[in-house]
């Protein structure tokens, strides 16, 4: 028995000494090195950078609703779509799951008082807000619009945009990221609790090491792209453009080795967070914990073999396009198996309809439809249909936000009891779970069909026959976009007026739930000794669970 | 490498091997710079770049063995560094087999 808290679960726990209390000036927060602090410090940040890339979204939509060029030139709206995708992949996509709730809950997931290398870790923030203040800068003065992808020669010998500053920014940050991976690779390896082996640990854990994998291997490929951008850009060495001896196919290569991983470093901490969600909301041992966790090693192998789907028509040879297809397939099949684990896992299990997972509900149906659209591009013959089309934007959207982001919404409020020893409204978090889900549908399902009818990506205006799905989609938005804004809202109303969660409000196994809400410094009294299971919810987790549950149903209702 | 060394974090090879490592280094660098001079390409095409590669492949590895100490360091710094290689193999492999197929079969010209 861990903490006599986790038993007195729903009682409000008796204040203690915790990070939130530990210091209070700006110093303490600026210099700190406890894993919490920073993580709370990237919260920030990265929400700030949700909500800009969230503007922007707002800009393209409101443009797209009329068939015209309105609101804005078609030069604005080439910036505008480019610093939406910069923003949001580089500065949010990227970095939130890890960040934030990697940096919070590794540790603490695994017994440990802190990462490895905290001074790394502080690093690694003080180095992201670097590059993004860079960014952000550039972006300021006049921005880029050579989109997301920098693809070359535009960007080195056309573009009159500020390439090299935004450049300059990514590069910076990438470092954060490696940081982070390199951190978390060692703490797992090195600061794991007495009886927590490798096959006790969360799965979001091993989520979060596949992930550090990927970054750690992929991020310096796409530093030395940007670096080579750059002397071709300055110097004019020939490196990617043709009329000076280059070949721009090269910077697609060395670009998608690292952007088509990213996706995976975007997506395998959400499944981490979605495989929590389904075994602990449905109170059941994960099915085929082994599988899923090599699943998420094997993605993020196969992650690296398949980058040549993204240049299908960009004039690679032909026989390479049929690797990298074949390729793309394999790569479905461990995302296929977490799944059918999940729903395996789901099968006669004591399902409740918290908020975190409706979330996770969410995340299959997105992600599915993701998935599944993948395999439509990957498929050589068909993507060349659909290539530049806003199908190829409703699939990564259904990826990236109904995977990503429905995860670590669902994430955050799985976990903002621990992180802040508050609960939210739940009524309120259905609510927005709700709109966010259905807002979500309604802006990006439509574009599957504008797409598949040929309406391209990247242009200001269209054809008017395909405005009515446009509208459709832009008033989709406008609900995703309250859904988004709601939690912002009730869960910073939860830290002043929300009731005290208790140490387990949710009544689950995992060592986080193990400690005080929010945890102290140092994260446990004393070092645990795991001698349970992973999501383990019989009695040999040491819980009296069932207890508890009874305990809290009766103070309920006293 | 005993762990007795890395706990005590002594120079493995000592300043003299370290200068001869430098050293090694800097030749390489030379060496480089003068050998793209050199037609190797009259030998067979792209000789010059393999010859330039081969160079800086051997500083590499005496980088990684003695200034980053792997020559002395536990398995698993042996593998971490084997499996890189493996890494960067699969991306210069799956680079070249696009350059190396184009043109070929049904688009050949």
């Amino acid at each position: 028995m861990q903490n006599v808290d986790a038993i007195n679960s729903g009682i409000p726990a008796i204040p203690k000494d915790n990070y939130l209390t530990n210091g209070f000036s700006l110093k303490s927060w600026l210099l700190t090195k406890d894993h919490k602090r920073i993580a709370i410090m990237y919260l920030i940040t990265i929400s700030m950078f949700f909500m800009a890339g969230g503007l922007y979204a707002s800009a393209i939509r409101l443009e797209l609703l009329t068939p015209e060029t309105d609101l804005l030139t078609s030069a604005t709206y080439n910036k505008v779509f480019t610093q939406h995708g910069i923003l949001m992949i580089f500065f949010f996509l990227i970095p939130s799951i890890p960040a934030v709730l990697g940096n919070f809950l590794l540790p603490i997931m695994i017994g440990a008082k802190d990462l490895a290398l905290p001074r790394i870790n502080l690093l690694s923030l003080y180095i992201y807000w670097i590059g993004g203040a860079l960014t952000v800068f550039a972006l300021l003065q006049g921005g880029v619009d050579t989109g997301w992808t920098f693809y070359t020669p535009y960007s080195t010998t056309f573009s009159n945009s500020y390439v090299m500053a935004v450049g300059l920014g990514i590069f910076i940050n990438g470092f954060s990221s490696i940081l982070t991976g390199l951190n978390f690779i060692v703490t797992v390896h090195t600061m794991r609790a007495p009886g927590m082996t490798w096959f006790r640990l969360p799965l979001f854990v091993w989520a979060q090491y596949a992930t550090s994998l990927v970054m750690i291997l992929g991020t310096p490929v796409i530093a030395i792209t940007v670096l080579l951008l750059a002397i071709e850009r300055t110097v004019g060495v020939g490196i990617f453009d043709p009329a000076i001896g280059g070949d721009p196919i090269l910077f697609q290569h060395l670009f998608w080795f690292y952007s088509h991983p990213a996706v995976y470093i975007m997506i395998l901490p959400g499944m981490g967070v979605i495989s929590e969600l389904i075994s602990n909301f449905s109170r059941k041992k994960i099915f085929g914990y082994e599988f899923i966790a090599f699943s998420s090693i094997a993605i993020a192998v196969f992650g690296f073999l398949v980058w040549g789907h993204h240049m299908f028509v960009s004039g690679q040879s032909i026989y390479a396009g049929m690797v990298f297809s074949f390729l793309t397939m394999v790569v479905a099949v461990p995302s296929a198996i977490k799944m059918f684990n999940w729903t395996a896992t789901l099968y006669k299990g004591s399902i409740s309809y918290d908020t975190p997972m409706l979330y996770a509900i969410g995340f299959m149906g997105l992600f599915l439809i993701g998935g599944l659209t993948g395999l439509f591009l990957g498929a050589i013959g068909l993507t060349v249909h659909l290539t530049d089309t806003y199908f190829v934007v409703a699939h990564f959207h259904y990826v990236m936000v109904g995977g990503q982001v429905i995860a670590y919404l669902g994430g955050i409020h799985y976990w903002w009891p621990k992180m802040t020893g508050r609960m939210y409204s739940e009524f309120w978090g259905k609510i927005s779970a709700m709109l966010v889900f259905i807002g979500f549908n309604l802006t990006f399902f439509p574009q599957f069909i504008v797409g598949y009818q040929g309406m391209p990506r990247r242009y200001a205006s269209y054809p008017a026959e395909f405005q009515v799905l446009n509208i459709f989609s832009t008033a989709g938005a406008s609900v995703l976009g309250v859904g988004l804004v709601m939690p912002v809202i009730y869960l910073g109303a939860s830290l002043i007026n929300g009731k005290p969660a208790g140490d387990n409000p949710w009544m689950l196994p995992g060592l986080e739930w193990r400690t005080s809400s929010p945890p102290p410094t140092e994260n446990f009294e004393k070092t645990p000794v795991v001698t349970w299971e992973a999501y383990e919810f019989g009695e040999e987790s040491g819980l009296d669970l069932d207890g508890a549950r009874r305990r809290d149903q009766v103070s309920t209702v006293v | 490498m005993s762990d007795k060394h890395m706990e005590t974090g002594e120079g493995h090879i000592g300043y003299p091997g370290y200068i001869g490592v430098f050293t090694i280094l800097v030749v390489g660098t030379i060496f480089t710079y003068f050998s793209s001079f050199w037609d190797l390409d009259s030998i067979f095409p792209g000789a010059n770049t393999l010859l330039a590669l081969a160079i800086a492949f051997t500083k590499m590895t005496f980088v990684m063995l003695f200034f980053m100490h792997v020559y002395w360091s536990p398995r698993l710094i042996w593998l971490s560094a084997v499996a890189s290689f493996f890494w960067l193999a699969i991306m210069f492999a799956y680079t070249m087999q696009d350059y190396f197929t184009r043109g070929l079969g049904v688009f050949s010209v």
